[in-house]
């Protein structure tokens, strides 16, 4: 049966499940260890925001406590996993991956090809992804589109809790490197998640709602800017179809081109820097694969092209808005053949 | 007020908490027959038509197309021309829309669960106190929410229940056994365990010949029995079907086999198609029902037809759609002898949920006796 639960408590959940399922199963990280009720500094916090609380009960020493040291216990959770374990490392914020770039790119990613088959790399990397949570420039960053980009890698994000446990526990099944991306401003976020262990499978975009007039494709914190909007344009006679694409790598393109073949007009909406980004892949292979559907030009909402603010005021202003959007489904509306 | 119709906002299936009015089908004015279609309804889960409930001339719409109003909200008043504007505009006035907790049908109480024979079985119980109890039992791949238009209609009647098989639905991925034989045994004991010594069966589909295979083995307990869709009563099953919707891992795969259930495709939604794979990803499902129906239905021939084996007691009913694609309407015809036999044109597999209102009558007329 399903209850409702957090977006936190769905990540937590499927960690515990598939430890259970699983020996291989591992968890690494800063202060992952968290007992709730475990002896002395072992009934800890469960990572930095508590993600992992109360595993350590429940699956003891297969959760690691590591050095403050990413490019050590990256490169050792890639090693596990060529060894044959099933590591889950933890990596805090995305924007420390700086200094594990060559185990993740060069290695991990890399194995697989090199090794002519026969090498299988099956680990996750969790990282909070984002904007919002007054952390900074080098902890809010939203840096999906630089783990896209490198063929070998998988990389999700979900945007609510069914998909996180189903993606996280589809991600540790999976025999390739996964970059899970969790959205620190999604953690609190709650919905209906079945008790029972399931998987979603890679590479398939989930349409969150219907519509005729315009298509919105996006993932993460964003899919719920682009529901707020969507529920403003449908006071204007406006309505719009939502995908989330869930998984950036694999992608869903069959999913995309059938609803721009539908709507015959896209507002593609990415949280990450502008340049380089989801949104301009969508919009690219898009223009090329069905321009003719196009009934007006694609319209773009992303942040500016700048660090992300530590001021309140403008980091509000740099998140992309509800307001925003609905601005360019109006645009990409009044513009090109009706 | 006396002489006075409400129209209201129908409640389709336990999670239903409002609909969209997608279209007037009849003006203010129209004499209104039994079982005719008023209006359209569309809610996050189906759309379909509301039909009248009692004969009418239809005075007022109240709901206007494209407005999303709560369950049980009036949509629009039908009344004899002696009753005056005045009388109806008071009517109007005074319409006090019923709490959805009021009887007690909010959406989440409406599901309880059972433990039988070690298998948590998620179930319904619906309808009035007092009679021998309707047991709805769906089919393959299916849940209880297959009777969402069925359940209210039928309970206004008869105490209702309806129940996921094990490995359906939100009870547990475990199978009895992967036979009609094992399946029936569970339904007995399921209603052990609900507290029903004896019931009227509804089943569809696979449910039918589960139905089917304890009146045989256990007459006593079966007061009636309407086989809707049946398997059971011949050899031929839709293999693309049937193989096809178990292996089926997303969305894509998924819609053009459930298309296949109705006869008009426009009924299955993007939620349905969700749901259904909400389910099917549950860890071992796919395997179960792998294993269930090659057990049941491999090569697309039923290795078992109970239904053929019935005698002219229990009273059966059988209903059927025309334009059925996963098991053909002909066997309708080797419906045991005494039988009543209804084939419903313009309907699929699901015609319970596309002649909604044909079957609900059939069904009340036939536990009448």
């Amino acid at each position: 049966m399903s209850r409702k639960i957090s977006m936190k408590q769905a990540v937590n959940e499927a960690l515990d499940q598939a430890m259970a399922a699983d020996p291989s199963v591992i968890c690494m990280g800063e202060d992952i260890v968290g007992g709730a009720g475990a002896n002395g500094e072992k009934d800890a916090w469960g990572g930095v925001l508590g993600v992992t609380k109360g595993l350590y009960a429940k699956h003891g020493d297969r959760l690691l406590d590591t050095p403050l040291s990413e490019s050590a216990y990256i490169g050792a959770a890639i090693g596990a996993a060529a060894c044959g374990m099933r590591p889950v490392a933890e990596l805090m914020f995305i924007d420390f991956m700086g200094v594990c770039f060559d185990q993740i790119f060069n290695q991990a990613a890399k194995f697989k090809y090199m090794f002519g088959g026969k090498a299988h790399t099956p680990v996750v990397i969790r990282a909070m992804v984002g904007a919002g949570f007054r952390a900074a420039a080098q902890h809010s960053q939203m840096l999906t589109p630089l783990f896209t980009h490198i063929p070998g890698l998988k990389v999700v994000c979900p945007s609510n809790p069914y998909d996180t446990k189903g993606l996280l526990i589809q991600s540790i099944r999976d025999n390739d490197p996964v970059i899970f991306c969790e959205h620190k401003n999604l953690y609190a976020i709650e919905g209906e998640v079945p008790e029972a262990s399931y998987a979603i499978p890679f590479g398939e975009a989930s349409v969150v709602r219907d519509g005729k007039h315009c298509s919105i494709v996006t993932y993460g914190l964003m899919v719920h800017r682009s529901l707020e909007a969507a529920t403003a344009l449908a006071r204007e006679g406006v309505e719009v179809e939502i995908v989330d694409l869930r998984t950036l790598s694999p992608l869903d393109m069959d999913t995309v081109l059938d609803s721009v073949t539908k709507t015959g007009r896209l507002v593609c909406v990415d949280e990450a820097s502008p340049r380089c980004n989801i949104a301009t892949d969508i919009s690219a292979q898009v223009a090329m694969r069905a321009f003719g559907a196009l009934k007006a030009q694609i319209e773009m909402v992303t942040p500016p092209h700048t660090p992300v603010p530590f001021s309140p005021t403008l980091e509000d202003m740099y998140i992309p808005s509800a307001a925003q959007i609905a601005d360019a489904v109006r645009r990409t509306l009044k513009g090109g053949k009706h | 007020m006396a002489g006075i119709t409400p129209i209201i906002m129908p409640k389709w299936g336990l999670s239903m908490k409002e609909g969209t009015v997608t279209a007037w089908l009849v003006e203010e004015g129209t004499t209104i027959s039994v079982g005719m279609p008023i209006l359209e309804v569309e809610t996050d889960k189906i759309a379909n038509a509301v039909e009248a409930p009692d004969p009418g001339l239809l005075r007022r719409k109240l709901a206007s197309v494209g407005e999303l109003l709560p369950v049980k909200a009036l949509l629009g008043v039908m009344a004899g021309d002696d009753i005056s504007e005045a009388d109806l505009d008071a009517y109007v006035a005074s319409y006090v829309m019923p709490s959805a907790d009021e009887d007690g049908d909010d959406g989440v109480a409406a599901y309880q669960f059972v433990e039988v024979n070690g298998i948590r079985t998620r179930y319904a119980r619906k309808g009035v106190a007092d009679g021998t109890p309707v047991l709805f039992i769906h089919g393959f791949g299916g849940d209880l929410d297959n009777w969402l238009f069925n359940i209210d209609a039928v309970g206004e009647k008869a105490p209702v229940v309806a129940l996921d098989l094990p490995g359906h639905g939100q009870s547990a991925i475990h199978l009895p056994g992967a036979s009609l034989a094992a399946m029936a045994v569970f339904v007995a004991d399921f209603m052990d365990a609900v507290g029903v010594e004896r019931a009227h069966l509804v089943g569809h589909s696979m449910g039918a010949a589960i139905a089917a295979k304890l009146a045989l083995t256990d007459a006593p307990r079966v007061a009636s029995l309407t086989l809707i869709g049946s398997a059971g009563l011949g050899s031929e099953i839709n293999a693309d079907y049937t193989d096809g919707f178990a292996s089926a891992p997303s969305r894509r795969e998924l819609k053009p086999l459930l298309e296949m259930l109705f006869a008009d495709a426009s009924l299955v939604s993007r939620q349905m198609v969700d749901d259904v794979l909400k389910y099917k990803r549950l860890d071992g499902v796919t395997e179960l029902l792998t294993e269930l129906g090659h057990a049941l239905f491999g090569g697309g021939r039923q290795s078992e037809q109970p239904a053929r084996e019935l005698g002219t007691a229990p009273q059966v009913l059988v209903i059927w759609g025309r334009d059925d694609r996963i098991i053909p309407a002909a066997h309708a015809s080797n419906a045991p002898q005494g039988a009543s036999v209804e084939v419903f044109d313009g309907a699929g597999h699901m015609v319970q949920m596309e002649r909604a209102s044909d079957v609900n009558r059939l069904i009340l007329g036939h536990i009448a006796g």
